[in-house]
């Protein structure tokens, strides 16, 4: 038949989410007419150790020179199969995925037969392209063994001190004054009642005197380029008058910890910072002695859970719970009601610390957005959802607790970092399950409040675990990077640097060849081999490799039947 | 470079050991049941992505197979610990598997031609399985185990049907339990959680009813890999149901039970109701809920969707009794919040958010460790080290130390994986 490379494919049943709506023998015998297709097995799953070691048995037996998978989605499984046929001596890019799942049988789900159809339709489009594929290399570059962490709260310091006891350096550069943060405005800590900035002076001392972590207050991450492994960094002082002060680093890993603010409810409930104020007003009130009211009521979800800002803060309830408690502690006989919506104190010490609040007397009254309180000059007036009655209570001090919302500058540092924020500015995970440390761009991880609000027991264990996550980089004298990026044809090129302007990445920049001649070099490590150069490259000079012109031609050609 | 000890094999134990493995550190991964990937593997879609729960884990748990520097032993327990931070000498009773994990190509020959049916407890009882199983498709090791009790082949042979027809020769009714050996710097307990029996609440009728499930058994229903294919069916008439009610809080909450809340319930009966409605596209969901606890990221949002676009109605009240009528179909009776009268809704399948409890190897390792418990039995953490047991060198993370969903005990490994990582290499 015809020359070229001896192709296998495996099919998988993947239990029965392919095999239950995809008539997979069918698809194996079909595969089998395939031009150069010299081998084909069906698996219960390809992705067992077995199913493995089928492939690497087939490419040393078989002789197979392309391997393509017909199973679930290259999204979790590809590096898994690259590696099988990497380990049995073939190049990783010498393999195909085929989605038979998501775009199968899950999606035809009522057509079993229009399923297989359509799965053969890829199949052959995959084994098309598989004879096209050429063995790509990947790059090694050597880490920086030292860690950028952005934010000096609570967050950034506790990884800190966590990479720089492991033996990393470590640069911490926070933008105000002095090392703390938020909690440094905070009175007391839920559920213990320890001081808070007692907490945050050990550990601030310990940075200091730490001699692998070096501290850069009163200054701003202000340029970043490079890449995992190799990131450079300036820093620019932001003192006034400005100084000019301005430093530049090399580290291998970044963690982002810059925390959150906390809302002003300018407006609301007549907000005055007088006879009404904030939680955080009421912490400032403790701390300095200010506090001194018989009758408080404390509104929650206070700019929160509406349809402009539909999250919940997380943290609200139990911080008026804390400070409820702490009115009752100076106060014995106070009168403090929390007008509350659902309480969100979930776990075993939440819960715990609700009931503790009852039990002391904390009245807690369901209200609803269908009636929200109103705050007069005398008195709250709230409908008790649980009564079914209007109720009004005379106060001495209003307390609104506001949620935390996204730092102004978050948006600002994602960009610089090339990693993307929510939809509230909040730093968005390359995955919410499984990868909540995160991002995306290898070598940049987020922990705290700056990724979402959550109390200081979770934003310390997202510390730890963000270090962890760095560490794995900075643990490494060197990494690899992805054979599938883009390649310039220098002949063609013509300088026109449309595809420095469109990469997201930073990957190609113009080089002068000689006097007057630019051309465009892609840096390999920072290319995601996204195409987005290729389609934009008005001369063909620019290749996305593993999807060049010739393979997807080819596969459309295969698609349309030609 | 250092050892390090994770017991446990859920999400929680495996990025433990995936996080260490790649700092460098060798890990020893010690999972009491046959195979690795815990409670998650068990899950049919994740919130609030709906993500395929198996699907995103088991990348996960064939890295941890193949990692150079972790080892895996699964039917292993630990037996007893000494020495301190640093060096820790640990002893591993590895159960006899009969099967040998190497050579086992998971081809189910044997498990063809076992006589023995016993309830699948990976399926939840809901289907069966043989004395010779791999407990699910995607297990890690991929290998069958002969279950012990269950066999009729023990001295004198009285079946060995199944060694006849490994063609491998893999099957060892001979097989010994091991004793092993580890010495480590230090250890991460992710041990997971169970849920709680609803048995006691004898007013759901959880086991009087058939139509009346657990969440946990709810998953396997609607799983494309479960008991009924992925078709969402009432045991009773093995018909689709028109109607569900999910009771919230069962065992959670409460003075008699757990006084703790669960965490996760409120948003897995929403992905429930959510999935529900995706196979069935008429199905009418209640959900009974005490406060609807959801200030994760995208939680509100995911209930909202719930609302508008599944149609979900959410309940504020406690179920406070279920009947059965005469055709199989649930009678809640329940106080209607807003206007304080008895009320009754009827619907075709009841599933109950039980609550998330330690499991039995907490207060056991606990025991062999000399840790303290919590009032509640799990592992007793501080807020402010809060992956840090009450013993230096020894550090918890997952539902162990107390309820938490995916993301949280995912974050939670690594913290702890960064804590053990410090005692591990002796910069301490």
């Amino acid at each position: 038949m015809s020359e070229g490379p001896r192709i296998g494919v495996f099919i998988c049943h993947c239990g029965s989410n392919i095999a239950g709506h995809v008539d997979v023998e069918a698809v194996e015998a079909y595969a089998r007419t395939l031009p150069g297709v010299v081998f084909v097995q069906r698996n219960l799953y390809t992705c067992s150790d077995a199913g493995l070691s089928e492939i690497k048995r087939a490419i040393a037996e078989e002789g197979l020179e392309r391997v393509v998978v017909a199973a679930c989605t290259p999204r979790t499984h590809e590096p898994l199969f690259q590696e099988a046929c990497r380990e049995a001596g073939l190049n990783p890019y010498l393999f195909e995925f085929v989605n038979i799942r998501d775009q199968c049988s899950w999606v035809h789900m009522q057509e079993p037969e229009a399923a297989t159809e359509k799965a053969k339709d890829l199949v052959r489009m995959g084994v098309v392209k598989a004879r096209l594929l050429e063995p790509l290399e990947e790059q090694e570059v050597e880490v920086e063994p030292a860690a950028l962490v952005v934010g000096g709260g609570m967050i950034g310091m506790t990884a800190a001190l966590n990479l720089a006891e492991r033996g990393f350096a470590v640069r911490l550069v926070e933008r105000g004054p002095r090392l703390g943060g938020l909690l440094l405005r905070l009175d007391k800590l839920y559920p213990t009642h320890e001081d808070a900035r007692a907490l945050v002076a050990k550990r601030v001392a310990e940075v200091e005197a730490h001699d692998r972590i070096e501290v850069f207050t009163s200054s701003v991450v202000s340029e970043i380029k490079g890449f995992v492994g190799n990131y450079e960094v300036k820093i620019t002082s932001n003192r006034q008058p400005a100084t000019g002060n301005q430093h530049s680093l090399r580290v291998g890993a970044i963690i982002v910890a810059t925390g959150a603010r906390v809302f002003k409810p300018e407006g609301l409930y007549g907000y005055d910072g007088q006879r009404v104020i904030t939680q955080f007003e009421l912490e400032e009130r403790f701390r300095t002695g200010g506090f001194d009211a018989e009758r408080v009521v404390m509104i929650q979800c206070v700019g929160a859970r509406i349809p402009e800002r539909p999250y919940c803060s997380r943290i609200c309830c139990t911080t008026a719970i804390k400070n409820a408690l702490q009115i009752r502690e100076r106060q014995p006989h106070a009168q403090v009601y929390i007008l509350y919506r659902d309480t969100e104190t979930q776990g075993t010490r939440y819960e715990a610390y609700y009931t503790r609040a009852r039990e002391a007397g904390i009245q807690f009254i369901r209200y609803s957005l269908r009636h929200p309180p109103e705050v007069t000059d005398e008195r709250v007036v709230v409908y008790d959802e649980l009564l079914g009655a209007r109720l009004g209570i005379p106060y001495d001090l209003v307390v609104l607790s506001t949620p935390l919302v996204a730092c102004e500058d978050a948006r600002e540092l994602a960009q610089m970092l090339k990693v993307p924020v929510d939809e509230h500015g909040f730093f968005l995970e390359a995955h919410v399950k499984l990868r909540p440390l995160d991002f995306a761009t290898d070598g940049i991880y987020v922990a705290g409040t700056a990724r979402w609000p959550a109390h200081l027991e979770e934003t310390i264990t997202q510390a730890y675990g963000a270090a962890a996550r760095a560490a794995t980089i900075l643990s490494k004298d060197r990494i690899t990077s992805s054979g599938v990026v883009a390649r310039v044809d220098e002949a063609l090129c013509r300088g026109c640097s449309r595809c420095v302007e469109v990469c997201e990445f930073g990957a190609p920049s113009l080089i002068e060849t000689a006097p007057g001649m630019k051309v465009a070099r892609v840096n390999p490590v920072m290319c995601k081999g996204c195409g987005a150069c290729a389609a934009a490259c008005p001369t063909g000079a620019m290749t996305a490799m593993h999807f060049t012109d010739e393979q997807v031609t080819a596969m459309v050609r295969a698609a349309l039947g030609h | 470079m250092g050892e390090v000890l994770v017991i446990g094999g859920g999400i929680a134990g495996v990025q433990a050991a995936l996080d260490l493995a790649e700092m460098g550190i060798r890990v020893h991964l010690v999972e009491k049941g046959p195979s690795i990937g815990g409670r998650m593997a068990q899950l049919d879609k994740t919130f609030p992505t709906n993500d395929c729960s198996t699907c995103i884990l088991s990348p996960k748990m064939v890295d941890c197979a193949r990692h150079p520097r972790i080892a895996i032993y699964t039917l292993s327990e630990v037996q007893a610990v000494a020495g301190e931070v640093g060096d820790f000498t640990v002893q591993v009773l590895k159960r006899a598997r009969y099967v040998d994990e190497t050579a086992c190509t998971a081809c189910g020959d044997c498990a063809q031609v076992c006589p023995v049916v016993r309830p699948d407890e990976f399926q939840m009882g809901l289907s069966t399985r043989r004395a010779i199983y791999i407990p699910f498709a995607q297990a890690v090791p991929q290998a069958y185990l002969r279950n012990r009790e269950d066999c009729l082949g023990d001295e004198p042979i009285a079946c060995g049907r199944c060694i006849e027809a490994c063609r491998k020769q893999c099957i060892d009714f001979d097989m010994q339990d091991e004793v092993i050996e580890l010495s480590v710097g230090s250890i991460v307990l992710a041990v997971g959680m169970e849920t709680f029996d609803p048995v006691a609440l004898t007013e759901y009728g959880y086991t009087r009813y058939e139509n009346v499930i657990t969440g946990l058994e709810f998953e396997r229903l609607i799983c494309a890999s479960g008991p009924s294919g992925g078709r969402l069916i009432r045991l009773t008439d093995r018909q689709e149901p028109r109607t569900i009610g999910f009771v919230q809080c069962v065992g959670s909450r409460s003075l008699k039970y757990q006084r703790f809340c669960s965490s996760v319930c409120c948003m897995h009966a929403t992905k429930e109701a959510i999935l529900a409605r995706e196979h069935i596209p008429d199905v009418q969901s209640y959900i009974f809920y005490t406060d609807l606890r959801a200030s994760g990221k995208g939680f509100q949002e995911y209930i909202e969707r719930a609302r508008r676009e599944y149609g979900v109605k959410y309940i504020r009240s406690r179920v406070a009794r279920i009947e059965e009528d005469g055709d199989g179909r649930l009678v809640f009776h329940y106080e209607d919040a807003a206007t304080s009268r008895p009320q009754q809704v009827k619907v075709d399948l009841a599933v109950l958010a039980t609550s998330l409890i330690p499991g039995p190897d907490v207060a056991a390792l606990a025991e062999v460790l000399g840790l303290e418990l919590d009032e509640y039995g799990f592992f007793r953490t501080n807020p402010f080290s809060p992956t840090d047991t009450t013993r230096e060198g020894v550090f918890t993370c997952g539902c162990c130390r107390g309820p938490a969903d995916i993301p949280q005990s995912v974050a939670q490994a690594s913290g702890a994986a960064a804590r053990a990582a410090q005692y591990a290499t002796g910069n301490t």
